[in-house]
Parts: C-alpha cells; structure tokens; sequence
C-alpha cells in the first residue's frame, strides 16, 4: 500500500496514475459489465469462501458472489454517493457564501456563525443526526455528508466573494448602474467558481470515506447492494477463514481516495500557480 | 492583564454561542423528525385517546412548541439531558454509565496520534529526501484509508492471525492495543506531517543557526528550539483532531465491539430514540468547544507574539 502511494505521490507519473485509475472507475459506474462479467448478486452457496483463483479472479464471499464483480459494481453505489452529497455541498454552500458575502454586515455575521457551528460538530455525528430524522438509506447517507461538507464550500465561497466585490471590475458594474442581480450572477458568480473544483475533488474523496463509514454501520444502502462499505460490514464476520473478501472492498475505498486526494492536490497546486 | 481577561472572556461567550446552537439544531432536528413522537414512544402498545393524552401529558408535549424549547434549553442548563424513549432512563445516566471505556479509547488514541506524531516528525525532519517522501506517504494514505479499514487489517493481523490481541470487548489494556492504534494512526500521519514541515521551516531559521554555532547538537536544537515553532502550526489541527478522534471513535467502537458511547448512539439512531442522539451531539459539542477554547488560549501562550493582539 505505501508503495503505491510513494509512487501515487510524486508529480508526473503519480498523477497521470492516479487520472488513469479514476477513469477505470468511470467505466465502472458507467458500464460495470465490461470489467467484471459475473452477476454481482448471483449467490453459490457451494462455491462460497474460495480463495482467489482462475474463475473468480479476488475469490467468492460468504454466499458465494464473485468478489471481483461486487466491487466493480460497488463503484457505482460509493462513487453516486460521494458524487451526490459534493454536489448537495457544493450548491449549498454556493448560495450560503454569496448569500454572507454580498449581504449586510449582520446577515454575513449570523450566517459565518453558523458555518462555524455546522462545522463544530464532527461530520459523523452530524451524519448520524440526519440518519436518525430520516432513517437508513442512499438518500439519507447523500443528505448526511452533503450537509456535514456544506460548511467548507460556505466558507471557501464567503472568503472568495469577500476578494471578488472589491475587484475593480464589480465597481466598475456599480458605477454603471446595472441591477443587483445582474452584477452577482454576471460578474461576481463566475469569479468565485475558480476554486471550487479543486477543494470539490479533495471534498469527494472525503465523502467516499464518510460513504462507506456510514454503510459500514448500516445506514446506507441495505444488503444485497455490493456497496464498499456494506461488504467491509459483512466481510468482517468472515476474516479469520476469508481475507479477500475484506481486502478487496478496503483497498478499493483506500485506491479511490488516494487518487481523488492526488489529482485534487495536483489541481490546487497547478491552480495556486505553485509547480507541484 | 485586562486584555487578556477580555479576550477570555470573547471567547468564552463565542463558545456559549456555538454550544446553544447546537443545542437548538438537535432540538431542530426532534422537530423534523417525520411521525409523531407520542406514536413513537406508544411503539406496540395500546393506542387508545386517554394513553396519548396520559403520555402527551407526561412528556409536556401538550404544551406549545416555543414553551417545550425554553423548557429544553432550561433543563440542559441545570444538566438535565432528558429522558430516553425507549431505556426509561434518563439519558444523562445512560451516558454516564458508559463514559469510561470511551474516554479510555479517545485518551489512549490520541495520546498515540500525538506521539507517533511527534516520532514520526522529530526522525524524518531535515534528513533529506527519502524519510520525506515517506513521511509524505505515510500521510497521503492516513487521509484516504477509512479508520475501520485500518481497524480491520490490524485485526487480520494481530488477532486473527497472530493471535496477540483480543477480538472484541474492552477488558483491561491489551484490548485497547488495537482500537487506539487503529484510530490513532490514521491522526499520527497527518499531524505528523504539518509537524514535519514546522521542524523543517524552523530549523532553517536564523536563531537554530544562532544555536548550532554555540555548539548545540542537531538533537538539541530540535528539542529545545525548534519543536516549540513546530507546535504553532499543529495547534490549528486541534478542531480537525478533536473531529476525527470523536467520530472516529464510534465507528472504531462498533468495530472493535467494545462497549461505550458508540454502541450507545448505534442503537439509539437505529431505534430513533432522539433524546439520546441529540445528547450525544450536545456532549460532543461541548467537548470540542471546551477543547478549542482551551486551545485559542493556549496559543497565546505558546506564542508571545500574539499577545498584543
């Protein structure tokens, strides 16, 4: 694992790795089919806990499932997750920090504040609160993590328009007389996006890990669905006799986030202007 | 000495705010909570008008909302943090007769982060490109290896195989071996690398070679010198720290099937027993604010120059 790392973690070579195996993972949640043939949810109690071997290439689980061809399908049910809750952060966090930005001095205080406490309380706690409203489930493990991220885009887009409305060119609109609304969406929204895919792709690799955190204590998708987290759950029953099927879910979460942590570092160095 | 009093008492009253508001989100969040809760707290047992009307009454749920929030908020501040649904008992003595195998597992863990923090810093910092790249490494994977991950190989390992370390259970040190490392290392790899670059930025600075010309060995000159610069920087890993060991815990709790405040919060979000998952945010809001505020007024401290400020 570290060796992969060592070598995921200098510039060229690591990053054009790390690109190479996050777009493996887009054919995995566009077209699972073409990585593993074998039906995710096809159960062969005679054949369970092989080891890996010719046949089932990371060996079967507990009831027999190919483990190679859950987690190929696993990558659509984490990465949809990650994806969705960023999205849910991203978006929020973009109204509440223009919102603070460009409102009064007392609007912005009572809205900084409240990202301060949002960002209090430890993502996974805040997690479990939504869960515990809304019940398990894909949608309620989205609102989890996408509210517990909210903060740091609020925050990150606050700060932005905070340089943005000083800008010469916003001044400019006012002297010029163009409305409110025109001056935000035309001047001030396109100059605040700049760094927001960068934190957003260190944001998703976080959100794969709360992901499959969640799943591991049951709150996400429900067995049978092959998601990383939820076969991690049930693999550990299963240690002592079958590693693989621990390991391969393990080091596909690990994988994914040290490639999504490596790109979205190259990104914000190339972004920040630094050589990485 | 007055502004120093001043500036406690600033952030003393930021970090009242920030506890009521996590007050009120919890409390926020039993209102949003879809059903009723008189339908909850009823479960299998007969539902008859004068059962809801005995039960709204006994829960002051028949009272408006605005009255049963201050009456919350009234009862926290005398300590009082209700009554669970399902246990029938209150909830401050729920979690108080499970507060010790937790408080064991985040001390133990974050006394190993902290260490191995400071191993890892002290050994790598200033020895050319290699122990760097290793340290870098160390850190890359502490952020993207999901702590029950970690949990699990180190079970595989030592447990299972070797056959070291109990599975589960929290009976005496040698079962705490595995959770504090597991959730420990992960917090080691980070924080040992902003400490890392501290020592590094430090040790390049005029008063370490002001040091090395009296002649103070390298050793020295870290321990005495340039450790205390390197702490500045990790102090605003604090928030990020006290984050990770709390919600790490829980899931390295369940993992490890030790008792304690995760298994706590586990069945009541499972059970939707409310009063206790709003307690435990409270708790852990309270911990972090009194963890940073302590903190904030450390640092100046730490470091003389923010004094005048």
């Amino acid at each position: 694992m570290a060796a992969i790392a060592l070598r995921l973690s200098r510039p060229r070579p690591g990053v054009t790795a790390a690109a190479l195996f996050l777009a493996l993972l887009a054919v995995a949640v566009a077209a699972p089919g073409l990585l593993a043939g074998a039906d995710p949810l096809a159960a062969d109690p005679l054949r369970a806990l092989e080891p890996p071997g010719p046949g089932h290439w990371l060996g079967t689980d507990h009831l027999g499932r190919d483990v190679l061809a859950r987690v190929v399908h696993g990558a659509r049910h984490s990465l949809t997750i990650g994806v969705l809750a960023t999205a849910l952060a991203v978006a929020c966090g973009l109204v509440l920090g223009l919102a603070a930005g460009l409102s009064h001095r007392w609007v912005d205080e009572a809205l900084a504040r409240s990202f301060d406490v949002l960002g209090t309380l430890p993502e996974l706690l805040l997690a479990l609160l939504v869960v515990a409203i809304t019940g398990p489930g894909t949608g309620s493990v989205v609102l989890a993590i996408g509210i517990a991220q909210i903060p740091h885009f609020a925050r990150l887009v606050r700060a932005q328009t905070f340089v943005v409305r000083r800008a010469g060119y916003v001044e400019q609109a006012v002297t010029f007389g163009f409305s409110r609304a025109a001056i935000t969406f035309r001047h001030v929204l396109p100059n605040v996006l700049g760094p927001l895919p960068v934190l957003a792709t260190i944001a998703l690799g976080s959100a794969v890990i709360a992901a499959s955190g969640l799943s591991f204590l049951g709150m996400g998708p429900q067995p049978p669905a092959p998601e990383w987290g939820a076969m991690l759950s049930e693999a550990r029953n299963y240690m002592r006799v079958a590693w693989w099927e621990a390991l391969a879910p393990g080091a596909a979460v690990t994988l994914t986030v040290v490639c999504l942590t490596v790109t979205g570092r190259h990104l914000q160095h190339r972004f920040e202007g630094r050589t990485p | 000495m007055r502004s120093i009093l001043w500036a406690v008492a600033r952030r003393v009253g930021a970090g009242v705010a920030v506890l009521w508001a996590a007050a009120t989100a919890a409390y926020a969040a039993l209102w949003l909570a879809p059903g009723d809760t008189i339908d909850v707290l009823i479960g299998d047992g007969p539902d008859t008008p004068e059962i809801r009307a005995a039960i709204s009454a006994e829960w002051g749920l028949d009272r408006p909302e605005i009255v049963q929030y201050l009456a919350y908020l009234g009862r926290l501040l005398q300590g009082d943090l209700g009554r669970s649904y399902w246990l029938q008992r209150d909830v401050g003595e729920v979690l108080a007769s499970q507060l010790r195998p937790s408080v064991e597992l985040v001390l133990a863990a974050a006394g190993t982060g902290v260490v191995l923090a400071l191993l890892i810093a002290v050994l790598t910092a200033g020895r050319g490109p290699w122990p760097r790249r290793a340290a870098s490494a160390a850190e890359l994977v502490s952020v993207s290896v999901p702590p029950f991950v970690i949990g699990i190989l180190l079970l595989t390992v030592f447990s299972f195989t070797l056959g070291w370390f109990p599975v589960s259970g929290a009976d005496g040190p040698a079962a705490l071996v595995l959770p504090a490392l597991a959730l420990g290392l992960p917090i080691a790899g980070v924080l040992g690398q902003v400490l890392r670059d501290g020592l590094e930025r430090a040790l390049e600075q005029p008063f370490a070679v002001t040091a090395r010309a009296r002649g103070l060995g390298e050793r020295a000159v870290v321990a005495r010198h340039a450790l205390r610069h390197a702490l500045l920087p990790a102090v605003t890993y604090v928030g990020w720290f006290t984050g990770s060991v709390l919600g790490g815990a829980v899931i390295t709790e369940i993992l490890f099937g030790r008792p304690g405040l995760g298994q706590v919060t586990m069945d009541a979000v499972s059970g939707k027993d409310l009063p206790v998952v709003m307690a435990v945010v409270i708790l852990f809001a309270a911990v972090f604010v009194a963890i940073s505020t302590v903190v904030d007024l450390a640092y100046r401290i730490i470091d003389p120059r923010l004094r005048t400020t």
